[in-house]
């Protein structure tokens, strides 16, 4: 790691007369500038706050009191009704294992699609050198829309119901699994695959049995926590559009006082979870990883 | 072939079994995930979408992301003509492909269809098919077609309506309507109002530049920005300020949660802070405020602060916090002792030793952290905008809402996209900058 506040710069040396006050100049002068940048962060979020709280409907300091009224409201109604907490947490659990089965499917199809635009645009491996641009360009598109918006086209298209957030949530899994995928695929060892080019293999074949053995760690380590990731996308999309939990806790919202039990019981399924998804995914995780590293 | 004869026959016969063994886990995972898949399309019922899905609306969300219309309206009780852009008012102009003469209008739609208004009724020619007639008697309309109905006219007593390649026509008791189509944004620039409407880029540099002031009162630069960004079809300068106001919930977001998580993650550092039950504590807190989503923070801080940008600032600085503390402490854990115990060597107090020994060792993975997030964060403020009401998100799903401003919804998601690429590459290249030092 570089140390920022001290070092040369890289080809600039400090006079050799008196390398004592030169280092110290140099010091003085990093410091200064560490400082400054601290000053025009600090100003910077200073006016962003006063702008941003400028166009909000109601003020931070205002609101600060009520930052604790709604949970509490909330929360004393489900405290009251606790009773029901349990038959309505089974009863969200179809929506439930519905925006999982959003996420699960994205991830899935989403991650195929990526190991095919990773390997078209890893060098090395793609086997149309001069299309790796276009498949790095069309990757960085698909990152950049955000799901949901694509989803509320699609809805208006193809109706509600799941399928849009299926598709919405792949085309990004694709963009971003595919980035991390052919970073991946580049530092895999490509003697391997010189090995079964010797042997007259095909492109399947060199990848199938010379790349994807070195890469699956790594691979299914991204897919599970684009996996946790998608769990979260899949509940907000059912919020913003159609389908799953988010869906179930937008309607309780709504309605407001005499549901809150509702909005508690999904608020406690959803966080459990996600906590379970996120505490298996880093095991299998560090798994994945420390197996690779002992061969 | 001497080698192989040197391998005992039982590590053969173990290497065989343990490559069996994985081609056959290797084809396990494939069938579960592939059961899975026609579990999940049953369960989505997949087929279904078949028969839900409405091509009419993918067809004009498709033409509308290239196209604009003119729409050229006869009311049928005043007889009044009117030609305009996406059939609102305030852009009513005179095209030089309709032609009134006394109550006989004719609309030329090019490449021979040609329809024509008069007192009677309406006439479309449509060539390869024939004439389509619309008689309008007694408040009913009467149709006569060359050959059997086909599937893009669509008729009744009260509504009659053909859509052909070049356009579409729609007859109903009150009024007759032609929507000619033409590729492009209309009026993207300027509209009607504006003295620079219809003028090529180069005489628009040349205004600009060194030709005489349209108004005296300012700069034809000057006129030209305010006539682009108030631009009353299109809203520019709202469309800019909202993209602003979503980099700055993203901004303020992952910046505010950098500098809560920072003093925090010493706190949650196994060998910063050594009373463990404090350390467990504050990591419990990260996974809390992490678990508990964007989503709902989101909800509860619109309660308590009402919808706009600082709300969702705020929501995106809850998550990042618990998100920076666990990766802080982390990289607080790896670092190299002997710079912190050579500090300690000159007698430094503990915060010396944090600001000298510590903080240069680990800004550069906070700051790629913070910028990777920063990037990321661009994307999320779109949807937290969305919940929250602010930003572009507020304005994407509010024209999404309507279900018919597609050339908007096109126009916000370009600006979107190019946002976030632009992102992505600066904060690729600070990164870079900020680990080769």
């Amino acid at each position: 790691m570089v140390d920022l506040a001290f070092g040369p710069e890289p080809g600039k040396r400090p006079a050799a007369s008196d390398p004592h006050l030169a280092y110290l100049a140099m010091v003085r002068q990093k410091r200064m500038y560490s400082a400054l940048m601290l000053v025009l962060l600090a100003f910077l979020l200073a006016t962003g706050f006063h702008l941003a709280e400028g166009r909000n409907a109601g003020g931070f300091l205002n609101g600060l009191p009520n930052l604790g009224a709604f949970p509490s409201e909330v929360l004393s109604e489900a405290w009251t009704e606790r009773a029901n907490l349990p038959g309505l947490a089974i009863e969200h659990l179809p929506s439930l294992i519905e925006t999982i089965n959003i996420a699960a499917v994205s991830t899935l199809m989403g991650g195929l699609c990526a190991a095919f635009l990773a390997l078209l645009s890893t060098r090395g491996l793609a086997p149309f050198p001069r299309l790796t641009p276009v498949a790095r360009r069309t990757m960085d598109g698909m990152r950049a829309l955000p799901d949901v918006v694509i989803a509320l086209v699609l809805i208006y298209v193809l109706g509600g119901g799941p399928i849009p957030a299926v598709i919405a949530i792949s085309i990004h899994t694709s963009g971003a699994l595919g980035k991390l995928f052919s970073e991946a695929a580049e530092n895999a060892d490509l003697k391997p695959v010189e090995g079964l080019t010797s042997t007259g293999a095909t492109w399947g074949q060199r990848i199938w049995l010379g790349i994807i053995p070195q890469v699956a760690p790594n691979w299914a380590s991204y897919l599970l926590m684009r996996f946790e990731i998608n769990v979260r996308a899949s509940a907000i999309l059912g919020f913003v559009g159609q389908g799953g939990i988010g869906a179930d806790l937008k309607v309780a919202m709504q309605w407001g006082t005499g549901k809150y039990d509702q909005v508690v019981a999904i608020f406690i399924i959803l966080f459990l979870t996600i906590v379970i998804i996120d505490r298996t995914s880093d095991w299998l995780r560090t798994r994945l990883t420390k197996g690779a590293q002992h061969g | 072939m001497a080698d192989a004869s040197m391998i005992p026959p039982s590590l053969a016969k173990q290497v065989e079994t343990a490559f069996e063994r994985r081609k056959l886990m290797s084809i396990g995972i494939l069938a579960a995930i592939l059961a899975y898949l026609i579990y999940a399309a049953i369960s989505f019922d997949v087929m279904g979408v078949a028969s839900r899905a409405r091509m009419d609306n993918a067809k004009n969300l498709l033409s509308d992301f290239w196209s604009y219309k003119v729409s050229v309206v006869r009311d049928n009780r005043s007889g009044a003509i009117t030609a305009a852009i996406d059939g609102d008012q305030r852009y009513a102009f005179a095209p030089d492909w309709v032609k009134t003469t006394g109550d006989v209008t004719t609309v030329d739609l090019g490449g021979g269809n040609v329809v024509t208004y008069d007192a009677q009724g309406a006439r479309y020619v449509i060539p390869g098919y024939g004439t389509v007639d619309i008689v309008a008697k007694d408040g009913k309309l009467s149709f006569t077609a060359p050959g059997a109905t086909p599937d893009w006219i669509s008729a009744s007593d009260s509504r009659i309506s053909v859509s052909t390649s070049v356009g579409r026509f729609i007859y109903t008791k009150s009024k007759v309507e032609t929507q000619r189509f033409f590729p492009g944004w209309e009026l993207f620039f300027f509209t009607f109002d504006s003295p620079f409407y219809g003028k090529s880029f180069g005489e628009l540099t040349a205004l600009a530049l060194w030709e005489p002031r349209i108004d005296p009162d300012q700069s034809n630069y000057a006129h030209m920005q305010h006539d682009f960004l108030t631009n009353s079809m299109w809203h520019h300068g709202d469309v800019l300020w909202a993209l602003f106001e979503t980099l700055l919930m993203a901004f303020l977001g992952t910046f505010t949660a950098a500098l809560i998580a920072l003093p925090l993650s010493f706190l949650a550092a196994k060998n910063m802070m050594p009373f463990a039950p404090l350390r467990f504590g504050i990591r419990r807190v990260f996974d809390f405020i992490r678990g508990l989503d964007a989503l709902i923070w989101t909800l509860i801080l619109v309660r308590a602060f009402g919808p706009g940008p600082m709300t969702g600032a705020l929501a995106i600085m809850m998550t990042d916090t618990g998100l920076f503390g666990k990766t802080f402490s982390e990289a607080l854990e790896n670092i190299d002792e002997k710079q912190v115990e050579g500090i300690r060597s000159t007698g430094a107090n503990s915060v010396q030793r944090a600001r000298f020994g510590v903080i240069p060792q680990i800004m550069p993975i906070l700051m790629s952290q913070v910028l990777y997030n920063l990037e990321s964060n661009t994307r999320s403020a779109t949807v937290i905008g969305a919940i929250v009401g602010g930003g572009i998100g507020l304005l994407l799903t509010q024209a999404i809402g309507t279900q018919k401003d597609w050339e908007d919804v096109a126009y916000y998601l370009i600006l979107i996209i190019a946002m976030v690429i632009i992102m992505d590459w600066l904060s690729g290249l600070i990164r870079h900058k900020l680990i080769k030092g």
